[in-house]
């Protein structure tokens, strides 16, 4: 650790006062600690999901709980299908969004434009297959305080799995509503010219940030409830 | 700005294979963990499917980590910047080990202790597959109530389920 040892000349200089520490804008980092409030969030919940689920001796088998796929014929299932789409559609947004990242860096306005909207689409398709599910569970008798699986050894279950279910998913998505939203002021601050007259693109490398949380959140998501 | 025109140029081919490299990455291990996914479906082996699991929690950190350094930029920053944000971040480590062994902890002294508890995971419900909806869920509210029906006249009072 050569590096950290001694306060090095350009250490001093940077802590001297005049410039940024951070070398990074100020709504920034503030975005960057907001994200790690909304990390310890959705760590809590999961935490306590992974707690309750090892207090339980039996639990719902989710490739039995999530086999449903829009358009289905009926009695065809297929676990992990349907989800593994919704994971890809919020993967290949998140590029978009780093595409209109990288465009806005070089002031590409035509380039910004383009990503963005690619990624709102992703956003509001990703909305739309939860929603495609959460109509189908309810639909099978799941709710909040309503569980219709059993446990996969065919014990009687409790209501904890699909009160997390929805609560987690219903959370991350809410994420996913307000990244949408954020990103469609985005765009039209963007098509009114706002970040030209600014001489720069700052504002689309927050909602960046925070769009790709939200992706971050949901590989936590999808693994734990849909794999493990 | 003190960039050459051929430097900028240059920066944004590295960015863009850089994007190119992490989306790659991603996809990959995503279709590995599906793959993994569907090889445990008909798994009946508890071990191989512990070291299964453990291994896509692997993935997910590994995802994780790039869609952080890479797509949030973190790898980019000052490196007090990173600190700042990781460093607190390491309670996850504590919050994680603890919270899931007590849990642990929790189920144990109960199948210990709670006889009531031990014996709801051994009886098994029966599950109609062809009805859907709410009717469903309605053959499973009884058959919850026989259950308990029948424990009541061996044992006065049923502890608490949870």
């Amino acid at each position: 650790m050569s590096t950290t040892t001694t306060a090095s000349p350009n250490e001093a200089k940077l802590w001297g006062g005049g410039k940024s520490p951070f070398n990074s804008e100020y709504g920034k980092v503030m975005m960057w600690y907001f994200l790690m409030s909304d990390a310890f969030t959705f760590g809590a919940f999961l935490i306590s999901y992974g707690t309750v689920r090892f207090s339980t001796n039996g639990w719902p088998n989710s490739n039995e709980v999530f086999r449903s796929f829009p358009f289905a014929p009926e009695g065809v299932h297929a676990p992990l299908v349907f989800v593994s789409i919704m994971t890809f559609i919020l993967i290949i947004s998140s590029v978009t969004m780093v595409l209109a990242v990288h465009a806005g860096k070089n002031m590409d306005k035509q380039g910004v434009v383009r990503n963005m909207i690619l990624t709102i689409i992703g956003g509001l398709a990703f909305l739309s297959c939860q929603a495609w599910e959460w109509n189908h569970l309810h639909s099978e008798g799941a709710w909040w305080g309503m569980n219709p699986f059993l446990n996969a050894d065919g014990t009687a279950s409790s209501t904890n799995f699909t009160n997390f279910f929805f609560t987690i998913t219903g959370f991350h998505g809410f994420h996913v509503f307000s990244g949408v939203v954020i990103n469609i002021i985005m765009l039209i601050m963007t098509l009114m010219n706002k970040f030209e007259q600014r001489g720069h693109y700052l504002m689309i490398e927050k909602a960046g940030l925070y769009w790709h949380f939200v992706d971050l959140v949901w590989v936590f998501v999808f693994t734990i409830f849909y794999l493990l | 700005m003190s960039h050459s025109h051929t430097d900028q140029e240059a920066h944004n081919a590295e960015a863009m294979s850089e994007i190119k490299k992490v989306t790659i990455i991603l996809s990959v291990f995503t279709i590995i963990e599906l793959i993994l996914g569907f090889w445990m479906i008909s798994m009946t082996s508890m071990a191989l499917k512990l070291a299964i699991k453990g291994t896509i929690v692997i993935l997910m950190m590994a995802k994780a980590f790039y869609i952080v350094a890479y797509f949030m930029h973190l790898k980019h920053e000052v490196k007090n910047l990173i600190m700042t944000i990781v460093v607190p971040l390491m309670l996850f480590v504590w919050f994680i080990g603890a919270f899931l062994w007590d849990g642990n902890s929790f189920r144990n002294l109960r199948n210990d202790y709670n006889p009531y508890f031990k014996e709801q995971a051994t009886i098994k419900v029966e599950k109609k597959e062809e009805e859907h909806g709410a009717a469903k869920h309605e053959v499973i509210e009884t058959k919850h109530e026989t259950v308990e029906t029948k424990k009541e006249t061996t044992k006065p009072e049923p502890a608490p389920y949870y």
